[in-house]
């Protein structure tokens, strides 16, 4: 049941994320895009991370891409206007497209078909288990990616502010 | 520009202070106010069950008077016509005939009266410019209609009711 | 998954749909009504006894009106634009408690459609989704008007959704969870919430009257600016799903504000009251204690909506980023000094 489950979620991310890079329009692709982010949430709730989907479904889904569509409706892009490449273009993307498979294989080759991980702790991602481990064990890390977060607050307020000197 | 009277008054804005930067208590005393209103006394009418008054100047629906005899009074001299600044009246003269002297008061009348109620303003000149006050607005509202044919209005809408009590 | 389990969820998510509707119905009519009241009017009454009908009759005008799709437009995101909209307003209130537990048979049944242990921000989440409605059809309108109000509503509901979870967290502070169902038990008898979080309440009641659309932070269907704001396109029953979203997400705010601040179900000498009911009345006396809590807050919403002014764009994104953010952060660092002290004591 669950197995199948996953595959038919798995089927329908890289089915969503495919048509993301197919569709011409950029407002659909955006929208492909938040179907594929929806499935997320869908998986993190097969994983018992109850906590992790809900904000995936947030920030991702009720935030981030807003804005996302927020510029690209602004932008008022149109099929015409992307316009045609040039051959020089076209072949350094096949090029990179090539390396990256070449890249893909010989990795995934390299590994050994590794074992299901198994979880110590089935309630890992509720919120109060998830809490706890954050704020003691990995509290350290925890308060320096706020910290980090927090310089790109400040970053963002300066850029936006005027210069006082030109007023 | 410098004012010709000393009636202009410059507002002075002072400076608001924290209770009124705040906006939450003029939001408030908005509210207590708009709930006062839900209690006082509804000024609606219910029109078509219950009509409000018109007032003693109130100018409708046209209607063409008869004497006291019960005969038209008007003689089709074309001065409401003339007078009308939306040319909304239109008529065609006839001459009496024998016999019909019950009907007509003078020797001329009007065979077609037409007012065109779509392009009548309301504005009573032709009841002003009546030398036989055979004219009068003061009518009910003039109701609606689907066609503008409909709204040009004859002498069997504009001529009052015959005094059939006093003929008898 | 016994059959009686899914036949007691399936019969209450049937009563919970039947009576958001209904509400949400019903709401347009107080809308009128109340307006009518306020401006020395009587609203609509023609319509059945005091317009009892009146919402009946709106609704068949809605269906038999013509449909107009805009010929430039993209037509499939033109109709998933209000389908999403009615969807996501209907999604909230499946983690509202609507009451204590209720013994049927010898069965504990719950009146709430599923208690996960995120329900608060499960309604977060809901919330921030409603956005997509209106901005897939704004912009499916293909008419700078519908566009221009889709693009405020963006930038409306993602400005408050930030002081709106700074406020919940002041809440979570003191309640210690997440899960909507044991907050409502928290607040038992006259325990409410709102003695405890005075200016957490006054941010979110704010804020969601700007989530909702409603006045006066009702610019993205600003009709003096924008026609009609993201609507302006639609027509027959699309318009109608619009509208009908936005009483339902009234009706879903008024639920969530009852349920954080105001006891939910809870309600002075309920204890008395459910012995001398019964285990199975109780609980539903409960139920319309909530459900009056939260005419109460419609009430509100639609009589600041007759009273205030609507906000100019800038006085709008002012008050969401440059007071309500940290007055938010003031109520978390208040809350949290003050729950230290009381630990230490």
């Amino acid at each position: 049941m669950s197995i199948s489950l996953f595959y038919f979620v798995a089927f329908l991310t890289i089915f969503f994320a495919l048509l993301v890079i197919f569709s011409k329009n950029p407002v659909h692709s955006v929208l492909y895009l938040i179907v594929t982010f929806f499935t997320f949430t869908l998986h993190y709730i097969m994983l018992n991370a109850q906590f992790l989907a809900i904000v995936n479904f947030i920030v991702y889904m009720g935030a981030i891409m807003v804005l996302f569509l927020f510029v690209l409706m602004l932008l008022n892009l149109n099929e015409g206007s992307i316009g045609s490449k040039s051959n020089l273009l076209k072949m350094v993307g096949v090029i990179a497209g090539m390396c990256l498979i070449i890249t893909l294989v010989g990795s995934l080759r390299a590994l050994d078909t590794s074992d299901p991980l198994v979880l110590q702790t089935q309630d890992l991602g509720l919120v109060k288990n998830l809490g706890k481990v954050l704020f003691s064990k990995f509290l350290l890390p925890f308060e320096i990616s706020s910290i980090l977060l927090l310089s790109a607050m400040i970053g963002a307020v300066l850029l936006a502010k005027k210069d006082i000197k030109q007023v | 520009m410098e004012p010709l009277s000393n009636r202009k008054k410059v507002l002075e804005q002072k400076p608001m202070n924290f209770w009124e930067r705040l906006y939450l208590p003029a939001i408030f005393q908005g509210m207590i106010i708009t709930f006062r209103h839900m209690f006082k006394k509804k000024e609606t009418v219910f029109y078509p069950e219950f009509q409000r008054e018109f007032s003693e100047n109130w100018r409708g629906m046209h209607s063409l008077k008869r004497d006291e005899e019960g005969r038209e009074r008007c003689t089709a001299c074309g001065l409401c016509a003339l007078s009308c600044p939306a040319e909304a009246i239109t008529m065609i003269a006839a001459e009496r005939q024998k016999g019909e002297e019950a009907l007509y008061r003078e020797e001329k009348y009007a065979a077609v009266y037409e007012i065109n109620m779509l392009r009548c303003i309301f504005c009573g000149l032709c009841e002003e410019a009546c030398p036989k006050e055979a004219i009068y607005l003061d009518g009910p509202i003039v109701p609606a209609d689907y066609l503008r044919k409909d709204f040009i209005y004859g002498k069997d809408k504009l001529v009052e009711e015959p005094l059939k009590l006093q003929q008898d | 998954m016994e059959l009686a389990f899914i036949i007691e969820k399936f019969a209450l998510i049937l009563v919970i749909f039947v009576i958001s509707l209904t509400i949400a119905a019903y709401s347009t009519l107080a809308e009128r009504k109340i307006a009518g009241f306020l401006q020395d009017r009587v609203g609509p009454n023609r319509a059945g006894p005091g317009g009892m009908f009146q919402p009946l009759a709106d609704g068949l005008k809605m269906f038999f009106k013509e449909e107009i799709i805009p010929t430039e437009s993209s037509t499939a995101l033109f109709i998933l634009g209000p389908s999403l909209a009615l969807f996501t307003s209907f999604l909230g209130s499946a983690v509202i408690p609507w009451g204590q537990d209720v013994e049927i048979a010898g069965r504990m049944v719950s009146l709430q459609i599923t208690d996960i242990n995120v329900g608060m921000l499960y309604i977060f989440g809901v919330v921030s989704l409603g956005v997509y409605g209106i901005m897939i059809g704004g912009w499916a309108s293909n008419n700078k008007f519908s566009l221009m109000g889709a693009v405020r509503a963006a930038s409306q509901n993602i400005s408050y959704e930030i002081p709106m979870g700074l406020s919940i967290i002041a809440l979570l502070m003191s309640t210690n969870t997440l899960s909507m169902k044991e907050i409502a038990e928290q607040q038992h008898g006259i325990n409410w919430n709102i003695f405890y979080q005075p200016l957490g309440f006054l941010i979110f009641l704010v804020c969601s009257f700007a989530e909702t659309n409603r006045t006066p932070f009702d610019l993205p269907e600003c009709e003096t600016e924008l026609v009609g704001g993201y609507h302006t396109e639609y027509s027959g029953f699309k318009m109608g799903a619009y509208m009908f979203a936005e009483y339902l997400n009234m009706f879903l705010a008024s639920a969530v504000m009852s349920t954080l601040y105001f006891g939910g179900y809870n309600y002075p000498g309920m204890d008395w009251v459910n012995e001398m009911a019964g285990s199975v009345i109780g609980p539903f006396i409960g139920m319309g204690v909530l459900i009056l809590k939260i005419f109460a807050f419609i009430f509100l919403f639609m009589w600041v909506r007759w009273t205030v002014p609507r906000f100019r764009y800038d006085q709008l994104m002012n008050l969401g980023w440059k007071i309500l953010i940290p007055l938010a952060i003031a109520n978390i660092v208040i809350t949290g000094i003050v729950i230290t002290i009381f630990e230490k004591l």
